[in-house]
């Protein structure tokens, strides 16, 4: 009995010290800043299709600053990875283009159910931990395809373990006017920036940053 | 040759490719002078035969590296309701038509769409109303879609994270 109450209790406190921990390394996102020692790195979420069109036109406005940069596209997807190549192609000021591309699996077609979009998704979790913690990135950028989840809980479990703080900075779609995506309901409380493009939503949600339209 | 360019993206949406190659539609097409039409169908199960539509010169093929060739050579562009695609035809300059995919789960991209025809930069139907769409459509009333600025994104992420 002793046994199975003590089990409990470093249980309970286990999980009392990570949520501790996930609220300071949350909490710290304003106050960290990357930039000022050197070169960002960055891990862009680039997902499929619209959302790597869109996540491409930010990317462009980026200085050589954030370097290096790491995309991560799901496998099924076909037209991402030939769009990232031309994109870096065209990046004229870097000296040598610094980017890698990783493929995980995607964690949710559209056309799949609720149910197995969770399955996919802790799958998911299974190659974003390693790769996470290998590419130890200063900041994850995403804008919503459901890859991003396990790549920022990821990033947030360097930081509740006190290994690295790693920025969430999180861009809403443009195609989102009055509700936020599943991925950007999960991420507007976990995430350091959260970008709106849309008035509607900044109103809905004050912790949210407008700047107008940004893709 | 005035042409119309078809796109669903990555994805697949059999209903628009079956809807616009329909003998109805390629007539409200022939009627409006589009002479050529141009579809990328994506994932989906059809691929039309070139010679399917005997009474307008067809095109179809599933991906290509870059589609800003083809949406560059048409004059009206038939689209998914997707982000990238409406605004790479948006971008473009293009006149754009948005068919919205109905039986997907938790039609979002309805919502833009429908903000960007109240901001009137693109018309929009669904599947069952495209003909009519085609014979009764005023492109002149579309309004120019100026592009977003990135760089306030940058500007501000420069200043948070202390890039000098």
């Amino acid at each position: 009995m002793a046994v199975l109450e003590g089990a409990v209790f470093a249980i309970l406190l286990t999980c009392l010290l990570v949520i501790i921990r996930l609220y300071i390394v949350v909490k710290t996102g304003p106050n960290y800043k990357p930039g000022a020692k050197g070169p960002v790195a960055v891990l862009v979420v680039a997902g499929s299709g619209g959302h790597t069109t869109e996540i491409l036109r930010l990317m462009e406005s980026l200085s050589a600053a954030y370097t290096p940069r790491h995309y991560v596209i799901a496998d099924t997807d076909r037209m991402s990875e030939e769009k990232i190549c031309t994109f870096e192609s065209s990046r004229h000021f870097d000296s040598e283009s610094q980017f890698t591309i990783c493929r995980i699996p995607r964690s949710r077609e559209v056309h799949q159910s609720w149910a197995s979009s969770v399955l996919s998704t802790l799958d998911a979790l299974r190659y974003s931990l390693p790769l996470v913690f290998r590419l130890r990135p200063d900041m994850v950028l995403c804008n919503g395809p459901g890859t991003c989840v396990p790549l920022c809980v990821a990033g947030l479990l360097l930081g509740i373990l006190g290994m690295k703080k790693v920025l969430l900075v999180y861009v809403e779609s443009i195609c989102r006017v009055q509700t936020l995506s599943l991925t950007g309901k999960i991420l507007y409380p976990l995430s350091d920036y959260f970008f709106v493009q849309w008035s509607s939503l900044r109103d809905k949600y004050p912790k949210s940053i407008f700047l107008g339209r940004i893709v | 040759m005035k042409t119309v360019f078809v796109t669903v993206g990555t994805t697949s949406f059999d209903e628009l490719i079956e809807s616009i190659t329909s003998p109805e539609t390629v007539q409200a097409l022939k009627a409006r002078g589009y002479e050529r039409l141009v579809l990328q169908v994506g994932r989906g199960s059809l691929l039309p035969a070139a010679d399917s539509c005997p009474h307008i010169r067809l095109q179809a093929y599933r991906f290509k590296d870059s589609i800003a060739e083809d949406i560059k050579q048409a004059d009206l562009v038939i689209s998914h309701a997707g982000a990238g695609s409406c605004l790479e035809a948006l971008g473009a300059g293009k006149s754009l038509l948005v068919v919205v995919n109905d039986k997907l789960m938790n039609n979002h991209q309805l919502e833009m769409a429908r903000q960007l025809h109240m901001d009137s930069h693109l018309l929009y139907c669904t599947c069952s109303t495209l003909t009519q769409t085609l014979r009764t459509m005023d492109l002149s009333v579309l309004q120019p879609f100026l592009p977003g600025q990135p760089k306030n994104f940058a500007n501000f992420l420069d200043k948070a994270l202390g890039v000098q």
